[in-house]
């Protein structure tokens, strides 16, 4: 700076020689002084326009293109469009789970600058409990702040006029129709087409669907299993919106893919008829033999699945869970039970085949069997005399069994019930069905236990370690009659398109004998339709055809020896502590077309309690099926 | 003139794409507004040198005056006291101060010889005369004007002839007070420092407007999204778009050359200022457009920097073009005793002596 100094020079100087033309002189001091500094003033400010060029061009020019993606970013705005789901409908076409319209309140975090106010005043134009309130605060914390999460749903008309009134004050708030998953049989198809709910943080799977609000998973049954198929791929609007997030104009749509529907092979009269015969405790399932398409099962109790899909509330749920009769437990596809003599057939077919025994092979019933200490009792204290399969079978002798399983062993006896279709997956469309139990040699070696000669000889009457549904009793009664590998399933066809499975061709030979096969069919014919069957009382009447089946009753307890030599009758047990009653089924005789299973727990007896339901239920399925006979026989057969 | 009215015109066009291609929005008001004060600004453009010299001290008390008006019963507009109800016209008499200030500094020193401004006793009363308006705008509490109002006090002294030495203690004096004045700022102007340094750091608060300008002019690109077209301030995600973020909307509408452009212009009529002081003969109108000029550039470069981020946002207008009646009305008085500096440049107007 050498500037000043220059001009203290000056100053000096001009102190120095002071003349009468001071005042001009000094004038031109000043002005030297200003030009000077005028000058600097206008470099600095000329210096600093040149710092706002370069800034602009560092902006605009350098990075230019990364703001102006910024700006892109700011102005569009992706929305998902949600597909209506897929609904389900039953063989005839009626829709057992439906979608309806559902007039909903929404809120998007990014549209109001207080989340916490929009939703005070919102609750006092439409009342909100202090739980739905939290539900949307979590949610909000869970979502992206452009996702808009739904404040109410299901809103009533008048309701939704007061939002629309004051809609102003309630910014972030915007209404929309949605739908929502509506179930019209309710109880009846629970346990089969299950049920929706919102879907969890473990659902979500990366589907961008299921970040909208409204959006629905399956649960259970069928909307579980086909649950991608039925939710349709969402579409999406690229929308020019402003800051507020108001929609300025539609750029780009792209159209979701709706889900598809789904037809099941359940004829929802037949399964409302069936289930008005059952009592608690009781599960029947009625396939067609031919194809293994399940045409009822039906499970008492049942519950209502439109009550999960506004989200079940704590008490619900703890009601609905703590039940003892389980509601929510599909029990024809969840309960496991012993099959009790209705297994009889499996092991009879399992001693032919691996010539254990003839058919016309005589074994002497006393009434009881020994091996070696322990005596294994039949049923009929007195004995049955001579027994040969036939007569083993009809009067379902204990003695016979108990000695053919001997000769067997337990695992070619399981091999058997394998083939049957028992303690096998049946691939059934029913997230949760169980597999059950084929009890084994091995298996029982793998818990650390040995297996006895007399474990084999409980199993021959198909009681002891089985664990099987009265879907598996019902696919080996069709196996039984048909003598093919048929699964039971619940789909006949998915948007349309057939699901596989529908022809008999479809399922593969069994592979047993004819002559065995038709023995053992011949023995199921004589316990229902001979004098001295078991389950004489499942006999239908006349010109439905006949009925083949066996009945089964099962122990909970065991009867001890002392209660057996006082005249025990169960009967006079605690009903908890009843024999389960079963019965299997399939008719007509010469013509197989329908397959029964019936459990009823704690029912005493399978003759007494469970053949008479198989009947009835036979006697429906006919007289559904008989309405248009050509036609719908054929249908049924063609499986299509 | 004809500068001003190209800049005018500019501002014209600039609001109309802010009202979205409605004029009756902002843009004919601006218009009219203009030429309102074009004609104030001939008029005043006529009256004699000396006589604007000579009301100095009347303008400064009534300026005084309406910033006492102000802290007392002002308008309160977010969140600070800066207008004043005039009947018709709201005005904030800060922006006239300004005006005001470089009137009567220039009057002050026309009356000093150069030994005179040497003397630091003869600085007292012009330093007063800066720090009341100064201390009076700060207290409504507007820091970025209160800055402005001081730098182009400190500008007038340094063109009147305060010796460079005075300059540096002064600096170094605010240097080392920074701290202790940070620490007694207000909340939202602390808000504003800290977002400057890091306007990520709140995208949806503070830190949103310079954000979203920077946004908005770095879209604008080299030639601009075209009139009318401007994403950003169409669809609102520009605040306050036809006032300080005018500049902004311009960028982004017409680019970096639409940009310059308009710097450029408003760089003429600084220059013009420049070249009215230095072809001015007597000290008073060579201060007074120097004076008008830098407090011209001030507007200017405050707005600018500000709308790209390069200092914290501070409210400050962009003269002529921003849509708003107190900052045209008072550059427009300064422009009017601007010309008639010019007109009176020759006039015999030598330093009083008393």
């Amino acid at each position: 700076m050498k500037f000043p100094r220059i001009l203290r020079r000056k100053e000096k100087g001009g102190i120095a020689n002071f003349t009468m033309r001071g005042v001009k002189r000094e004038e031109e001091q000043r002005r030297s002084v200003f030009t000077r500094r005028a000058l600097v003033l206008a470099t600095g400010q000329l210096g600093l326009f040149g710092f706002l060029g370069y800034r602009l061009h560092t902006l605009q020019v350098e990075q230019g293109e990364r703001y102006a993606t910024l700006a892109e970013e700011n102005r569009l705005s992706a929305r998902l469009l949600s597909p209506p789901r897929g609904r389900v409908l039953d063989r005839n076409g009626q829709v057992v789970a439906g979608n309806r319209l559902n007039w909903r309140a929404l809120l998007v975090a990014e549209q109001t600058s207080d989340v916490g106010a929009t939703l005070e005043t919102f609750s006092r134009i439409v009342p909100l409990a202090d739980h739905e309130r939290a539900r949307v605060e979590r949610e909000m914390r869970r979502r992206r702040r452009f996702v808009p999460v739904i404040v109410r749903e299901f809103l009533a008309w008048e309701e939704m006029a007061r939002i629309e009134v004051n809609a102003p004050d309630l910014p972030g708030i915007l209404i929309d129709v949605g739908t929502t998953r509506i179930y019209p049989e309710a109880e009846h198809l629970a346990h089969i087409v299950g049920y929706v709910a919102p879907p969890a943080e473990r659902d979500m799977d990366g589907d961008p669907l299921l970040q909208l609000p409204g959006i629905r998973v399956g649960r259970s049954g069928i909307e579980r299993h086909h649950d991608l198929v039925m939710r349709g791929r969402a579409g999406a609007v690229q929308l020019e919106v402003n800051a507020v997030g108001r929609i300025i104009r539609e750029l780009d749509r792209r159209e979701g893919q709706p889900g598809q529907d789904i037809e099941i092979s359940v004829d929802t009269e037949l399964q409302k008829t069936i289930r008005g015969k059952i009592e608690e405790g009781t599960s029947i399932v009625v396939m067609n033999a031919r194809n293994g398409e399940v045409l009822a099962m039906a499970s008492q109790p049942s519950f209502d699945p439109n009550v999960f899909n506004a989200g079940v509330s704590n008490a619900q749920w703890r009601q609905l869970t703590a039940n003892r009769a389980t509601p929510l437990i599909n029990k024809a596809a969840n309960g496991l039970y012993a099959p009790g003599s209705t297994f009889k057939m499996v092991v009879a077919l399992a001693g032919l085949e691996a010539r254990a025994i003839g058919p016309g092979e005589r074994i002497s019933c006393p009434g009881h069997f020994d091996l070696g200490e322990s005596r294994f009792h039949c049923w009929n204290r007195g004995g049955h005399g001579g027994m040969d399969m036939r007569s083993a079978i009809k009067l379902s002798c204990d003695v016979y069994f108990y000695e053919l399983a001997k000769r067997l062993g337990i695992n070619r006896i399981a091999a058997m019930g394998r083939r049957f279709g028992m303690g096998v997956d049946l691939d059934i469309e029913l997230p949760g069905a169980r597999r059950g139990l084929m009890p084994t040699r091995e298996w029982r070696e793998a818990q650390g236990r040995g297996w006895a000669l007399g474990d084999t000889v409980v199993h021959g009457i198909g009681q002891g370690f089985y664990q099987l549904t009265p879907l598996s009793l019902a696919t080996m009664t069709a196996r039984l009659a048909t003598g093919r590998a048929v699964q039971p399933h619940l789909t006949r066809s998915i948007g349309g398109r057939p699901a596989r499975g529908g022809r008999p061709e479809d399922w593969p030979a069994m592979g047993i004998a004819d002559r065995d096969m038709r023995l053992v069919r011949d023995a199921m014919w004589a316990v229902v339709n001979e004098g001295g069957g078991t389950a004489g009382i499942a006999k239908l009447p006349g010109g439905l055809g006949q009925m083949a089946g066996k009945t089964g009753t099962t122990q909970v307890r065991r009867v001890s020896r002392e209660q057996r030599e006082r005249g025990f009758r169960v009967e006079s047990l605690p009903r908890e502590y009843r024999p389960h009653a079963l019965f299997v089924g399939y008719a007509p005789h010469d013509n197989p077309l329908y397959a029964v299973s019936v459990v009823v727990e704690h029912g005493t007896s399978g003759s007494g309690a469970a053949a008479p339901l198989a009947r009835d239920a036979m006697v429906e399925t006919f007289n559904r099926f008989r309405a248009a006979p050509a036609q719908r026989v054929a249908d049924v057969v063609r499986g299509t | 003139m004809l500068l001003l009215c190209a800049v005018g015109a500019v501002g014209y066009v600039a609001l109309y794409s802010a009202g979205s291609g409605n004029p009756d929005l902002y843009a004919t008001k601006h218009a009219l507004r203009f030429g309102f004060c074009l004609v104030m600004m001939l008029c005043i453009g006529f009256v004699d040198i000396r006589l604007i010299a000579r009301a100095a001290p009347v303008a400064y008390v009534v300026g005084i005056g309406l910033l006492v008006m102000v802290a007392l019963h002002g308008e309160v507009g977010k969140g600070a006291q800066r207008w004043v109800d005039l009947g018709p016209l709201q005005l904030q008499p800060s922006e006239l101060m300004k005006i005001v200030l470089v009137l009567t500094l220039a009057a002050w020193f026309h009356r000093a010889s150069w030994e005179r401004v040497g003397n630091p006793f003869f600085l007292v009363v012009p330093a007063v005369l800066v720090l009341v308006p100064v201390g009076l705008i700060f207290k409504q509490p507007n820091l970025g004007t209160s800055l402005i109002t001081a730098v182009l006090g400190g500008a007038m002294f340094w063109a009147a002839g305060v010796r460079w030495w005075k300059f540096a203690a002064i600096i170094g004096a605010a240097a080392a007070a920074a701290p202790i004045v940070y620490e007694n700022l207000r909340e939202y102007q602390r808000a504003r420092i800290t977002t400057f340094l890091d306007p990520e750091s709140d995208p949806l608060g503070a830190g949103y407007n310079i954000i979203q300008s920077k946004i908005a002019l770095g879209s604008g690109g080299l030639w601009g999204k075209g009139f009318l077209q401007g994403t950003q301030g169409h669809l609102n995600f520009l605040p306050e778009k036809q006032t300080d973020f005018i500049f902004t909307m311009i960028a982004e509408e017409f680019g970096l050359v639409g940009a310059m452009g308009t710097l450029a212009l408003l760089m003429l009529v600084v220059g013009f200022c420049f070249l009215v002081a230095m072809r001015c003969k007597h000290q008073f109108g060579r201060l007074l457009a120097i004076g008008l000029g830098t407090n011209y550039f001030l507007y200017i470069f405050v707005n600018v920097a500000m709308v790209t981020g390069s200092i914290p946002v501070g409210g400050v207008p962009l003269p002529l073009i921003s849509h708003g009646g107190s900052a045209m009305l008072t550059t427009m008085i300064g422009f009017g005793m601007l010309i008639s500096a010019w007109v009176h440049r020759d006039a015999e107007f030598g330093p009083a002596r008393d």
